[in-house]
């Protein structure tokens, strides 16, 4: 039935999350920070399906937060894009380093 | 080793592979491209871990609108074919380290923590999931499911004024 070992899922997720944290650490674009979030949250929900299958198969409490996790990032991408799209209009630029100031 | 752990593995390699192309790679547009490879990888694994539904949600959310979206604002932000700028060789040195010394120690954790799993058919069909995503007693997720739909609907409202145009007089 489970031929997979539960490590070797869990290495790819936190593979997967470490990769999302390097990009993280590197750009300084906001797009491409952005995706490496999405990165990130996509490792998150590997990790829930796979506990929920391996080590509570009688649940559906991971598949639920997996769900969720799907629909609010979805959610966070649009509000972010509307953010990067507004911020380019008012600085030309969505470099981090160049958004220093709030007010606006 | 059977066929099924040998597409396993070669799912695994393509979803790391392609994630590290999708943060290394110094054109903008060919990260999007790449973030969508790995993504459909993502879904190909939850084929392989039974969740078809989830597989499903993921090819319609996520490869069909948010890496979308991700394109259509850089071809409204960037010039995509440029390259960008190289980051400082310290700050890549120093988060590569982070990563790895990060990667190692919680590895680790995980290969020494003796999971215990259970043997047992994972009955994840569309119908048992909708019937616990209305249920109201114990047990459902009926609750999250309308603080969801709030959130969705504010998250609408937020964008719309966000990216409302501001008049020039007003500024």
């Amino acid at each position: 039935m489970n031929e997979i070992p539960l490590s070797h899922i869990l290495f790819v997720s936190t593979g997967l999350f470490f990769i999302g944290m390097y990009g993280l650490f590197t750009r300084r674009n906001m797009i491409t920070m952005l995706m490496a979030i999405e990165l990130m949250l996509n490792s998150v929900n590997i990790n829930f399906v796979a506990f929920n299958k391996y080590l509570y198969p009688e649940k559906l409490d991971g598949i639920f937060f997996t769900i969720f996790i799907i629909t609010i990032a979805a959610a966070e991408a649009a509000v972010a894009i509307a953010i990067v799209i507004h911020l380019y209009r008012n600085h030309k630029s969505i470099d981090v380093e160049d958004a220093a100031e709030m007010k606006w | 080793m059977s066929v099924s752990q040998i597409i396993f593995y070669i799912v695994a390699a393509f979803i790391l592979g392609m994630g590290i192309l999708s943060v290394t790679t110094r054109k903008i547009f060919r990260s999007a491209i790449w973030l969508l490879f790995s993504l459909i990888g993502i879904a190909g694994l939850y084929f392989m871990l039974d969740v078809e539904f989830i597989a499903a949600v993921q090819i319609v959310v996520y490869v069909g609108g948010i890496v979308v979206l991700i394109i259509f604002s850089i071809f409204l932000t960037q010039q995509s074919g440029k390259e960008m700028p190289k980051a400082p060789m310290t700050r890549s040195i120093f988060a590569a380290l982070a990563v790895v010394f990060g990667f190692a120690l919680t590895y680790l954790l995980i290969y020494q923590y003796g999971f215990v799993t259970i043997d047992q058919p994972f009955d994840s069909t569309v119908a048992r999931i909708g019937h616990s995503m209305l249920k109201t007693d114990q047990g459902g997720f009926s609750l999250p499911f309308e603080v969801v739909s709030i959130l969705l609907l504010a998250a609408m409202i937020g964008c719309i004024v966000i990216a409302l145009k501001v008049k020039p007089e007003e500024k």
